[in-house]
């Protein structure tokens, strides 16, 4: 349990266009042995060559569409992966894609683009909740063979985030930007940061094609314009130039201490529960968890470090209050072994209310259905 | 109502408080007359990097009305200014239009304003005004003698109608216009008007081109004698190889055609299409520069180099070395890219002026706000940080400091205005150094382009070219000008134009 830190990387002066704001985040050093896989580039667009003794390792984020397959189909890759030298490399874990005559057309040629979103978000999701370990007799058949699955999730595209495709349009990458946080009225959407200045100039755009909670879409739609940070300098202390300089130079520090601490300490300041997937060479891919309280921020997503801690990719996704709850009340249900009257003292309620807010959270197929009545008769008295 | 989106004006008036005050309606109608000013030379209704074709041109044709219902002379004077051509023809249509709502005596200027700016303008832009009015069922006795006068003083009407000819077809019937004796074509009688409407009929014309035009449709020599855009059509027709035809068509194009044809040409080995750089306007050739791949610039640099300085050396004229020590901030961040519309247009302004600049200053420093220094590789790219780079500038302590920039200051946003307010206010209050701020983007939302200081005076760019009389006006402007004033000098400016 730790919190999120961007070691490595400074926030600049954000870019407002409508109700989104993006805040640039460059890194002064840039990784570069670690990049986008080569297979996701377009062809002529080489990946830096480096010497002979240092290991080469790429990685391929999670939903990425490309030609894997010998046969020249699509497919997504399945969760972020760390791989080693591109060329002797099988092919990544995936699941094929199948499209419509038209669509196929349209992600051919190897191009970079995000997956369906609903896949990719039960993807998440999936990963995340087995279901019941123990078969306690509360339980369905159905919840002890299949676990959660299918789990639906609905999310919006971010093109259907209204204002997000212009403010990605019009935003100006920064030299050496090797990341950016999205918000949208105020309210952060997303992190997203790689290793090097080249893949972030290749998937910007990608951003439009992401997913984004629903808490996120009706704010960009029903928020006004935000208005710009304006740099503000108190004419009374300068008596020079340098004087004026130096003010300048403070207010950049200002908004990047401000920004850090008021605008993304949601997504930096939570405690988060990691899980490591994968290790290659000196990086570490894992996946986190929010502490799913209620009544604040919470982000799941993937990360990778290297050995000292800096952080070489990442992509979060903000749950809406639903999905919290459903998460808080999983969580709960994991932590007390999935044990039904456990967990109801734990949290406070009787047996009966919790099955009826298991239901209401959309999971009463999770139980008995004779077990749901009971609960319902109980609640009725 | 405008006055509300707009906090003030645009060239600057504001400052000078003892100056006598005119009545606050005087002044609302001396801004709103450079606001108007200054999108007419910088809107051309297309799409910019911030917004949309349908935004600009709806925001655009708002201060048409607006200007066109409150200050009508005044709208019509602004056609003797600096105009672009996209609104100087929006100018004389809704004049025309609206020609009942005129007395006689604005009739009789405006007549001559819009004589003398068609006269000015491209042929394709004038058949095209003519068209559009042809469309809004415009045909009042004004409208056809402008249009018959037009026509009347076109040097061969026998090639317009050849290169033009549907839109000659629509004027003439428009203005009933007997096309053949007006323009004192050679020939029978009324040949022009069969070629046009009947062209078939004949089986031979006595003019040498419309006899080439005739011919072209089955013999391949003759098309080599028409105007490019034609021949191109025959050529299609015949299927001529694309390197045949433009190594035969060359003598033919005119120069913007041999300058848009020459890379590809280049590509299909038809060498004869060789534009003369030099001879090239300096923002259009800061265009073409800047639609070369960087390697190509790289390998051309000296031949290039020499181009864009023998063209600002033409523009600048006998200023050439007057100007003093000149420091310029211009812009290449990456909204300096434009859009597919205007590709690249502001950085191209921003590199014409650079060597403008460059050719008008005695001692000239340019900083880049990418922070580049080669101005022949300058591609758009990064953020602003405009406030930093006018710093830079202001330390080396210029006479003159020029910014070029579309105004969005956005590393970090409204930098550059609080370093130029200091500046002004506690700095350099006697005004050591003059600084002026060029935009070369309309901003449909503000009816303006985008100020960076309320004290800096910001003016629309449109060509380099006018980069000298767009400084001059804005430091004059920087005091306050009235309405009067503005008057006097629109009259002037009439005078001039029409004299």
């Amino acid at each position: 349990m730790t919190a999120l830190t961007l070691n490595g990387l400074s926030s600049r002066p954000a870019q407002a266009w409508g109700g989104v704001r993006l805040v640039p985040l460059v890194r002064d050093e840039p990784i570069e042995d670690l990049r986008l896989d080569a297979r996701l580039y377009e062809a002529d667009l080489g990946i830096v060559e480096l010497d002979a003794r240092t290991t080469y390792s790429s990685y391929i984020p999670h939903g990425f569409v490309a030609t894997w397959t010998g046969d020249g189909t699509p497919a997504a890759a399945y969760g972020t992966q760390l791989s080693g030298a591109a060329a002797r490399d099988p092919a990544p874990r995936r699941m094929s894609l199948r499209f419509h005559r038209r669509m196929a057309r349209r992600v051919d040629k190897n191009r970079l683009r995000f997956m369906p979103l609903h896949l990719a978000l039960e993807g998440y999701l999936a990963l995340h909740f087995g279901g019941p370990e123990i078969a306690w007799e509360e339980w369905s058949r159905r919840a002890i063979d299949h676990g959660l699955s299918p789990r639906v999730e609905e999310a919006y595209t971010g093109a259907t985030v209204r204002g997000l495709a212009d403010a990605l349009r019009v935003f100006e990458i920064l030299p050496g930007q090797c990341g950016v946080l999205v918000y949208a009225a105020d309210a952060l959407a997303a992190a997203f940061v790689v290793p090097h200045p080249g893949d972030y100039r290749a998937l910007h755009s990608t951003l439009v094609h992401d997913l984004y909670g629903e808490l996120i879409h009706h704010y960009a739609m029903l928020s006004m314009p935000v208005t710009d940070f304006r740099a503000r300098i108190a004419d009374t202390s300068v008596r020079s130039l340098a004087d004026l300089r130096a003010q300048a130079r403070s207010q950049q520090d200002a908004w990047a201490a401000f920004h850090d601490r008021a605008m993304a300490g949601g997504l930096l300041e939570g405690d988060y529960t990691y899980q490591q997937v994968h290790q290659m060479g000196r990086y570490r891919l894992s996946r986190f968890l929010p502490p799913f309280e209620r009544q604040r921020e919470n982000h799941i997503g993937e990360l990778i470090t290297d050995e000292a801690g800096r952080l070489a990719y990442l992509k979060t996704f903000r749950l809406s209050e639903n999905q919290v709850r459903r998460g808080h009340l999983l969580t709960r249900l994991a932590a007390c072994d999935w044990n039904l009257p456990d967990t109801a003292a734990a949290l406070g309620v009787t047996e009966s209310e919790l099955g009826l807010r298991i239901a209401a959270a959309g999971f009463g197929s999770l139980l008995r259905q004779d077990v749901l009545d009971r609960y319902r008769a109980q609640a009725r008295r | 109502m405008i006055r509300s989106s707009c906090s003030h004006s645009p060239v600057g008036i504001r400052a000078n408080r003892e100056a006598p005050i005119e009545t606050s309606a005087d002044l609302v109608a001396a801004e709103d007359v450079l606001l108007f000013v200054n999108a007419a030379i910088t809107s051309t209704g297309q799409r910019e990097f911030h917004s949309s074709a349908g935004e600009q041109s709806l925001s655009l044709d708002f201060l048409h009305r607006y200007l066109l219902g409150n200050y009508r002379d005044l709208y019509a004077a602004t056609l003797s200014l600096d105009i672009n051509d996209h609104n100087a023809v929006l100018i004389a249509r809704n004049l025309l239009v609206t020609t009942a709502e005129a007395d006689p005596a604005q009739r009789h200027t405006e007549g001559r304003l819009i004589a003398r700016r068609l006269a000015l303008l491209p042929p394709p832009r004038v058949y095209r005004l003519f068209r559009e009015l042809r469309r809004a069922k415009v045909n009042n006795r004004r409208t056809r003698a402008i249009m018959r006068d037009w026509l009347a003083a076109r040097p061969d009407l026998a090639f317009d109608a050849v290169k033009y000819r549907s839109a000659v077809k629509v004027a003439a019937r428009h203005a009933h216009l007997t096309l053949g004796r007006e323009a004192g074509v050679g020939g029978p009688e009324r040949e022009l008007g069969t070629f046009l409407f009947a062209p078939n009929r004949r089986a031979a014309y006595a003019t040498p081109i419309l006899e080439a035009w005739r011919r072209a449709h089955y013999e391949q020599a003759a098309l080599y004698e028409l105007p490019y855009t034609v021949a191109e059509g025959f050529a299609a027709k015949h299927g001529v190889p694309r390197a045949v035809f433009l190594e035969r068509i060359a003598p033919r194009l005119t120069r913007l055609e041999r300058l848009r044809l020459q890379e590809s040409a280049r590509g299909l080995e038809a060498d004869s299409v060789r534009a003369d750089l030099r001879a090239m306007p300096l923002t259009r050739l800061a265009s073409y520069v800047l639609a070369l791949s960087l390697d190509d610039r790289v390998r051309q640099r000296a031949e290039l180099t020499e181009a864009l300085r023998a063209a600002a050396r033409r523009t600048a004229g006998e200023q050439a070395g007057q100007w003093g020590k000149v420091v310029a901030v211009l812009d290449d961040s990456f909204s300096s890219y434009g859009s597919g519309h205007k590709r690249r247009r502001p950085l191209a302004v921003a590199l014409a002026c650079h060597f403008l600049l460059a050719a008008l200053a005695r001692d000239y420093v340019p900083l880049w706000s990418s922070g580049r220094s080669d101005a022949l590789l300058v591609h758009p790219y990064g953020a602003t940080p405009l406030g930093e780079r006018i710093l830079d500038g202001l330390e080396r302590g210029p006479e003159r400091l020029v910014i070029v920039s579309d105004g969005w200051d956005n590393a970090p946003p409204g930098l550059a205005g609080e370093v130029l307010r200091i500046w002004r206010t506690r700095l350099d209050p006697g005004h050591g150094c003059g600084i002026v701020h060029l935009n070369p983007v309309y901003d449909a939302a503000d009816f303006d382009v985008r100020r960076l200081a309320p004290t800096v005076p910001t003016a629309g760019i449109r060509d380099a070219e006018d980069l000298v009389a767009l400084v001059e006006l804005a430091q004059f402007a920087e005091g306050r000008t009235g309405i009067a004033e503005l008057r006097a000098h629109l009259a002037r400016r009439v005078e001039g134009f029409l004299g």
